[in-house]
């Protein structure tokens, strides 16, 4: 026997030694992955939890007699008395009779909260479509108000258990009168997808910030795109390299880290203090994520047409193409799937992007849907953050189910860069 | 595909550019955060109720909101800004310089700041010297001399023997709050100057009164709980010898778990906070451009809305959202002057 071990024994002794670090340093990747996996469903399941049930909304059942008289309409060719009619008093005459012995001021007061008071809008639609309603007697399904959505929503089915929030004992005695006689029910949420911002929950819904964003992504993609690729083209194609390039090249990688609130206190200075635009539309937003989607742009850009291969360019001269042809006709075509996939991911930034857009005034109270760029409008992100901040209740699962949109576009369009990129990108 | 894009490009520029000096159809409120919730309510329903556009509303703060409005005429000018506190002499002379000349004055109603605890818990009844002992940085020495000594008060009863022998607790909002600095000023100062030499040395040291006067003590009894008033309420449902400071409109719409406490013996009340004997309260006001009426359509028809009884009147929809409402004759007054576009002066 030898004294000193052979190669062969010296890797045998190791061997084991080595399996298992080989198997730890495997388990620490998955113990990684575990982890963030683990934090995203925790994420998920509390945002799901607490905002599936804003997908459904409770509405009740009133009898109510539209007497020309109570609603104070007496010609039905004058469109002017169905804007002032009295709505409100019909229906409230429509609960005092289904509880009639409340009597006090305080407590009949109460008895109207249970419908929202935007059921006298509903009511006002109603009528001006069917103005042969009048002086009959309908059942017509209306909102009811935000705490009594609660109550419904958090009951369980035997009544035994259910929020009650600052509800008294007659309160809840109404309700579950109402729901004993089966004229309460859950549908779906209409308002939440058709209805802007409000200061009554069961009213608000995420349209007016939903086209707000989408105005804001198209003035920041109309801009920033094309001011992106071109000054890519330009950088990979044409500019010498010397200091002064270099020197760009760092600040627009130095441009991608920058905060994004400082871009808004540039917005705030620029845009709206020197050059007077008004706060709070999509246009100014847009502008502002421009200047910070670009650095994303140019990068991903510039990415994309370093990989077209310089074979693809030398052919194309040597037929006796100009430089812009070759560009044009072949360098951007090739590089066009990585550029718009760059892109994709910088509007869903931008997409997601809030303190900038505080400073431009896009946080404000907005109820009327906008119709275009130059409309005051907030994005959905500021709107989660301004429902976060509101005392009543029923707003928290709302805010969860606006997080829930918010989440389920910025998937949609991480996929679709994915499959761009998969689909259309060429190997060479 | 390139130039396509940049004819685009081009196109929106121009088309923005063009827009954003055109005429603005809504109207634009910017102010106060503790009036936000009242105008919102009454811009949802001047929407729906009438053809003009919803107004736009954002929470600036009273400051904010000033600097805002006295920029300058024109629509690029927010046309209301509300206040939780009267326009100051400075901030009307910004204005004036700055070619804003007439402004109309609104008072729409009060805001009450309640101190109050659980309802399991005795009510209190307090003066605004005990807050102020209770809750100032530096507070008079104990053996009567003048001077100012670091808190040592730990207990109620500490302060007053008639108070209950419980540990100072009191949660209240931050210092970016309006709430604060409607407590600071009302309660704690208002408490100061009952104390003859502290009261004094307004006119002597004006900065050094405002010192001693509105500075919270940083050791322990008073806890900041953040903006969110809900989280006061709950806190003290939880921690029953805790006193917390809120609007008045959480103590209306939680009546059955908070109380608040008596202020130099006035319980906070739609009444006493209406006719000022309950003392720490506000007044809620709007300011509003007399010469964009005319130009943003609707300025006159929100101002009528804003001031009809239906919204700010004794059973309005305002005071159900927790506004206090003014008496009949101001409110007379008020809806008077508005109507006939009185501007105001200082």
């Amino acid at each position: 026997m030898s004294e000193k071990l052979s190669t062969i024994d010296l890797v045998n002794k190791n061997l084991a030694r080595r399996y298992r670090r080989e198997k730890r340093f495997r388990a620490y990747g998955i113990a990684s992955i575990m982890f963030g996996l683990l934090c995203l469903v925790i994420l998920f399941a509390d945002i799901i939890g607490k905002g599936h049930s804003a997908f459904l909304q409770t509405y009740v059942r009133l009898n109510v007699e539209l007497s020309a008289e109570a609603l104070g309409i007496s010609d039905i060719n004058d469109p002017s008395q169905f804007v002032r009619a009295n709505y409100d008093g019909v229906l409230r005459n429509a609960l005092r009779e289904r509880f009639p012995e409340v009597n006090k001021r305080r407590e009949k007061r109460n008895l109207y909260g249970i419908i929202s008071n935007g059921a006298g809008y509903q009511l006002r639609d109603l009528l001006e479509q069917n103005p042969q309603l009048i002086n009959t007697r309908v059942d017509i399904w209306v909102l009811a108000d935000d705490d009594y959505d609660t109550y419904y929503k958090s009951r369980s089915s035997d009544g035994s258990e259910a929020y009650t929030g600052r509800f008294s004992e007659t309160q809840i005695g109404w309700i579950e009168a109402l729901i004993a006689d089966g004229v309460v029910e859950k549908r779906f949420n209409r308002t939440f997808f058709q209805a802007g911002d409000s200061r009554e929950p069961e009213q608000a819904g995420i349209r007016g910030a939903m086209m707000g964003s989408l105005y804001t992504l198209i003035v920041t993609f109309v801009l920033s795109f094309p001011i992106g690729v071109a000054a890519a083209v330009y950088l990979e194609e044409y500019a010498h390299k010397n200091r002064f390039t270099d020197f760009i090249e760092v600040n627009i990688n130095n441009l991608a880290a920058v905060p994004s609130i400082i871009f808004g206190l540039l917005g705030l200075a620029i845009f709206i203090n020197f050059f007077s635009m008004p706060r709070s539309i999509p246009l100014v937003g847009g502008i502002v994520l421009t200047l910070m989607t670009l650095p994303t742009i140019i990068i991903s850009s510039r990415a994309a047409i370093k990989a077209v291969p310089p074979s693809i360019r030398e052919a194309a001269l040597g037929i006796g193409a100009s430089k812009m042809q070759v560009i044009l006709h072949h360098v951007l075509p090739l590089a066009m799937p990585g550029m718009l996939t760059g892109a994709i991911i910088g509007m869903a930034q931008a997409l997601g992007e809030t303190a900038p857009l505080l400073l431009i005034g896009m946080v404000a109270f907005i109820v009327d849907v906008p119709g275009g760029i130059t409309d005051p409008s907030t994005v959905l992100p500021v709107q989660i953050f301004l429902w976060s901040d509101s005392p009543e209740r029923a707003f928290v699962e709302r805010t969860s189910a606006a997080i829930m949109v918010l989440l389920g576009f910025l998937i949609v369009m991480n996929t679709l860069a994915v499959l761009l990129r998969r689909r259309l990108e060429r190997r060479w | 595909m390139k130039k396509t894009l940049m004819i685009a490009t081009l196109a929106a520029t121009a088309l923005g550019a063009q827009f954003a000096t055109a005429a603005r159809d809504y109207i634009s409120v910017v102010g106060s955060s503790t009036v936000y919730p009242f105008s919102t309510v009454v811009a949802e329903r001047f929407g729906k109720s009438t053809n003009y556009k919803t107004p736009k509303i954002e929470s600036t703060g009273t400051g904010g909101g000033m600097k805002l409005f006295c920029q300058g005429v024109g629509v690029a000018n927010p046309d209301i800004t509300n206040a939780s506190r009267r326009i100051k002499s400075s901030e009307f002379e910004m204005c004036q310089k700055n070619g804003v000349r007439d402004i109309i004055e609104v008072l729409i109603g009060y805001d009450g700041i309640v101190i109050g605890n659980s309802v399991e818990s005795p009510q209190l009844d307090l003066t605004l010297k005990e807050l102020f002992l209770a809750l100032a940085a530096e507070v008079p020495n104990p053996d009567g001399s003048e001077t100012l000594v670091k808190n040592p008060y730990k207990t109620w009863k500490d302060i007053n023997p008639t108070l209950p022998n419980y540990k100072i607790e009191v949660l209240g909002p931050p210092p970016t709050s309006g709430t604060r600095d409607a407590f600071q000023e009302l309660a704690l100062e208002g408490g100061c100057d009952s104390i003859a030499w502290i009261k004094a040395l307004k006119d002597s040291d004006k900065d050094l009164h405002k010192k001693v006067c509105r500075t919270v003590r940083e050791d322990g009894p008073f806890i900041e709980a953040g903006e969110n008033d809900n989280l006061i309420v709950q806190k003290l449902n939880a921690n029953k010898r805790a006193l917390g400071i809120f609007g008045f409109s959480f103590l209306d719409q939680n009546s059955d778990k908070i109380q608040g406490s008596l202020i130099g013996g006035n319980p906070p009340e739609f009444e006493t906070i209406a006719d000022g004997s309950y003392p720490v309260s506000r007044p809620l006001y709007f300011y509003v451009k007399k010469d964009h009426i005319g130009t943003i359509p609707g300025m006159q028809e929100y101002l009528a809305e804003f001031t009809s009884e239906a919204a700010f009147g004794e059973e309005g929809y305002l005071s159900e959202k927790g506004m206090i409402p003014l008496g009949d004759a101001e409110r007379a007054k008020v809806a008077n002057a508005v109507k006939t576009l009185q501007s105001m002066s200082m």
